[in-house]
């Protein structure tokens, strides 16, 4: 496709994370702002009192010199906080405490998968900052508008990442949204939620003619509140541009907003006049120097990450390397699915086997279910790694049917009842008991001479037709297996009379 | 021994209540008697906290009674009102902290209270502690005791004149340019500005982060050591806080400075000083001299770039640390606007005084994008070379020995019209903070019966060397047993 179009895109990526950490970037009130009413998660500190003073929360450093590594970046041997500063109602010291150019880590790499090949894309440093507080925007009973502020969120660390402009496409911008997620996640350094606002992207994309180095003037775009929405403002953004270029414009250098709903970015351009942030460093805080010993000790702890794993679902679990990505792309399905088959009990048919069914189910009707649940991931999902193993351990036994097993997830997502239990209540189970089908299948054979008299004639799908008749009669609880071979002595005894 | 009560220092006090001659009541009493008394002539008081004060004074009683006693229980003191005390205004002496009530107390305050110090009110200052005569108050002037129609200094000159006439037995000050040290000279009385980090600045509201910091306001040295061994020491709360433990102050009190060597920087002679105020100083040197302390001119070439510094990194640091103060969260708020932008800005326009926007508009330019390099860069390169310029003078010498202020207490108004001449008034006290050493101002003598005071400067944490050459100096002569007449 890249050949059919006269320019190129460039897009470069700045990602906040909000950290999990339990206390404040500067204070010991809780992080968690999302759980308490408003402005209960608050002290004097955050609440910008006269007088107060920050104090760096340690293992927010820490987190930061995590990714750092994950992301093969330097960590610095010293860093330094900033005070940027503008007056904003939500910013309650007027100043935000952020990094300016000296971030705990410069220069690093991530790699993703562009059709099929390994792409490195350049990550130009992760830094530390404060978030602000929340406005919520009302009207009073003559409709004149006020604000209130919730403090509740101010001051809680926030984690910059900034990319090179090593991004290609909108697709490309998506990979990279979605790995460094993934990256994040692994370490347990951010919940990488987009739509509650703990994963937050802004971008900048230009576009110029092919072959040309030169960066032409970017646009920033904010406001992209999902991945889809990402990767939809990114592509109208790259059309715009064109567009502009095409009709003998120039890409004016601005602000613009993505309006999710009308599917444009709209220029900000009146907010933007004469940002300046007068950046100077926090004398609040002295220089903050990172011993090597502690990054390396940050070093042994860091837990597998998303490639790591994902080459070793391939070898451990003898998945294909197709199954191994998807399961691995989110830390919270990739423990899941190793949750499954932590069990005492070896499964009979071999751990292979066993591993490929789980994946099989993971990727194929679980995701479907829980996709159109509206949740979409394993967490929070009422299905447990345990529910599922003794699904399938249930299925291996024979003790529900193939057509049953879909119905019987499909009840566990909902209640997140075991399955068994389902089976039993629905009447789900499979009859795998002779005696229990021997007089359904004298009853069929009775009722259907010409099919009987066929397959005596040497007519071998006329078997299945009865197997089919069997499966009827029992609402499709027989065990097939069974009622075939039960099917084949009977007759076979007919034959012989 | 002082006739009087309220006339007494704090180790005087300390031992009438040791030997229940006296009970914190009776002190506490006398203290509010006394500021009764010159308070309406005086105004050194913000917020005069007498109901506190009594009741403080009765717990001081009865942990004395049961032998829980430390060098501050029951003694009266006011603090300088830039420091937060929970559940009593804090002002800075600002409309727009008017009727700011903390929701909690400043370390400082927390350790006072710890060690049974009766608070009997909170001082009067410059706006946000920016001036050197009180006069930026935006509720009134405070006078000064030797001479009531002229400025007690400033910014702490609320905490100066009032341990001057009586009406506390010391005050805690702050000091970001010279602020403890300026007014302890025109009042004359003792003020320390210790090194910057010995003292926890949480809770201290901010005007210069990088160059505040708290110190005791006292009668003699030996309060002062008493005083900073209650208000120094390492607090989490802090980050600039120094990690480590601190001496006990009061086993430099050791009146011998023999063999001591004294540098006498002659940029401090600027133009402008007092010849008068010179020669006092001339005197004092030679007062030392005679006690067997070397010593001897020498020269800080850098000090004449120190007031230039100053007036960029303080307000560049201030424009930030004010930006606070919007109207929607504490403390003054416009209501009439129209607008949310508009709000925020009538609140500052309101709600600051015109010494406090002039160097808000100052910092903000100097931080502004095209300037920055020019000023607030450069600025904190010369800090640098002053700040080196101290270190090799202090491989030479124990002490610097200085004059505090160019000139003694001058008149209300004198002034007011002309920032640049009242900026100059700290000249001597201003490099100290630009460097973070310790420095310390005491009575040196009188001119036109004015006090004079004179500074010792020492290296960082040198507040031992500091407080032996004043307390040798001070068991010499008289000047700190003077008192004012009200």
């Amino acid at each position: 496709m890249t050949e059919t179009r006269k320019y190129e895109t460039v897009i470069g990526l700045e990602v906040h994370a909000q950290l999990l950490t339990r206390s404040k970037m500067f204070c010991s009130c809780p992080a968690d702002y999302i759980q308490g009413s408003p402005n209960t998660a608050v002290c004097p500190v955050c609440l910008a009192m006269p007088g107060v003073l920050p104090v760096i929360n340690r293992r927010a450093v820490e987190y930061v010199i995590m990714t750092g590594l994950a992301l093969n970046a330097t960590i610095a041997q010293n860093t330094q906080f900033h005070r940027k500063n503008y007056p904003y109602p939500d910013l309650m010291k007027g100043y935000q405490i952020s990094q300016y150019d000296e971030p705990i880590a410069l220069g690093g790499w991530l790699t993703i998968d562009v059709n099929g090949e390994e792409k490195r894309v350049g990550i130009t440093r992760v830094h530390l900052e404060e978030d602000v507080a929340k406005l919520q925007h009302r009207q009073d009973a003559q409709g004149e508008g006020y604000s209130l502020v919730d403090v509740n969120r101010s001051g809680t660390p926030l984690m910059e990442t900034v990319s090179e402009p090593d991004m290609r496409s909108p697709e490309e911008a998506r990979q990279y949204l979605l790995k460094l997620r993934s990256i994040l996640q692994y370490l347990g350094v951010s919940t990488g939620n987009m739509e509650d606002g703990s994963f937050r992207c802004d971008a900048n994309i230009s576009i110029r003619p092919w072959g040309s180095s030169q960066l032409s003037s970017k646009v920033e775009v904010k406001n992209m509140n999902s991945f889809r929405a990402v990767f939809r403002a990114l592509q109208h953004e790259e059309e715009r541009q064109e567009r502009v270029v095409e009709e003998g414009g120039r890409v004016v250098q601005e602000t613009r907003g993505w309006m999710e709903e009308r599917g444009v970015t709209v220029s900000h351009r009146a907010k933007e006049s004469a940002h300046d942030y007068r950046y100077f460093p926090e004398p609040d805080l002295p220089p903050l120097s990172i011993d090597r010993e502690w990054v390396e000790e940050i070093r042994a702890r860091l837990p597998e990450l998303p490639e790591a794993r994902r080459g070793r679902f391939a070898t451990q679990y003898g998945l294909p390397m197709y199954d191994a990505n998807l399961l691995t792309a989110s830390r919270a399905t990739a423990d899941f699915f190793e949750e499954c088959l932590k069990t005492k009990e070896t499964a009979p048919q071999g751990l292979a086997a066993k591993s490929k069914a789980i994946a099989n189910w993971m990727l194929g009707d679980l995701t479907g279910l829980l996709n159109a649940s509206g949740a979409g991931v394993i967490e929070g999902a009422k299905v447990t790694p345990q529910g599922l193993r003794e699904f399938t351990d249930l299925i291996d036994a024979g003790a529900i049917s193939g057509p049953a097993a879909k119905t019987v997830l499909e009840e566990m997502v909902k209640s997140g009842k075991g399955a068994q239990a389902i089976a039993v209540e629905q009447g789900l189970t499979q009859i795998s008991d002779v005696r229990l089908l021997d007089g359904t299948v004298a009853e069929v054979i009775q009722r259907n001479s010409q099919a009987v008299q066929d397959f005596l004639g040497g007519k071998e799908t006329a078997l299945k037709f009865l197997v089919g008749q069997v499966m009827k009669e029992t609402r499709g609880r027989a065990n097939p297996s069974l009622v075939n071979q039960i099917l084949q002595e009977k007759l076979s005894s007919k034959g012989r009379q | 021994m002082a006739a009087n009560l309220f006339d007494l220092t704090l180790h005087e006090a300390r031992g009438l209540l040791d030997s229940r001659q006296v009970s914190s009541r009776e002190l506490t009493q006398a203290i509010l008697g006394r500021i009764m008394e010159v308070e309406p002539r005086l105004k050194a008081f913000v917020t005069v906290t007498g109901e506190m004060a009594l009741r403080q004074a009765r717990e001081a009683d009865e942990a004395m009674a049961e032998g829980r006693v430390t060098p501050l229980t029951g003694v009266p003191v006011q603090i300088k009102d830039n420091m937060c005390t929970r559940g009593v205004l804090t002002t800075c002496s600002s409309r727009m902290l008017e009727s700011f009530v903390p929701p909690y107390s400043a370390t400082v305050v927390e350790r006072l209270y710890g060690q049974g110090a009766v608070v009997v009110g909170k001082g009067n200052m410059d706006e946000f502690a920016m001036g050197s005569s009180t006069e930026n108050s935006a509720f009134f002037p405070t006078h000064n005791p030797w001479g009531m129609e002229r400025v007690p200094g400033g910014s702490s000159g609320g905490p100066a004149a009032a341990v001057a006439a009586g009406e506390c037995l010391y005050a805690l000050g702050s000091d970001t340019g010279g602020s403890i040290r300026q007014p302890a000279a025109l009042c004359g009385i003792v003020g320390l500005k210790p090194t910057y980090g010995l003292v926890s600045r949480y809770g201290l509201v901010a005007f210069a982060s990088s160059l505040d910091q708290i110190g005791p306001l006292t009668r003699d040295v030996t309060d002062c050591a008493l005083v900073l061994n209650a208000i120094a020491g390492h607090d989490p709360r802090d980050s600039t806080s120094i990690p480590q433990g601190i001496p006990d102050y009061t086993r430099a009190l050791e009146a011998d400075v023999r063999g001591m060597r004294i540098g006498v920087p002659r940029e401090y002679y600027v133009e402008g000083i007092n010849r008068d105020v010179a020669e006092t100083l001339k005197k004092a040197l030679e007062t030392l001299e005679k006690m067997g302390a070397s010593v001897e001119e020498t020269s800080l070439p850098h000090t004449r770039y120190a007031l230039a510094v100053y007036y960029i990194l303080a307000p560049s640091e201030a424009s930030a640390n004010l930006a606070r103060y919007d109207g929607v969260k504490y403390g003054f708020s416009y209501k009439q606007a129209d607008t949310m932008w508009q709000a925020m800005e009538k609140t500052k326009q309101h709600g600051f005084g015109p010494e406090v926007k002039r160097r808000i508009m100052l910092g903000t330019y100097a931080l502004s994008a095209g300037y920055y390099d020019a000023y607030y860069l450069k600025a904190q390169k010369v800090r640098t070379l002053i700040r080196r310029e101290f270190q090799e003078a202090f491989q030479r010498y124990d002490v610097l020995v200085t004059p505090t202020s160019p000139t003694v207490a001058f008149k209300l108004g004198e002034k007011m019209e002309d920032p640049v001449q009242m900026y100059l008034s700290d000249v001597c006290t201003i490099p100290v903070n630009i460097a973070g050493i310790p420095a310390l101002s005491l009575p040196a003598g009188f001119v036109d019966g004015l006090p004079v005071g004179m500074q010792i400067m020492g290296k960082p944490l040198g507040e031992e060397t500091i407080l032996r050459v004043a307390y040798t100096y001070e068991q010499a002569t008289e000047w700190h047993k003077m008192r004012p007449k009200l």
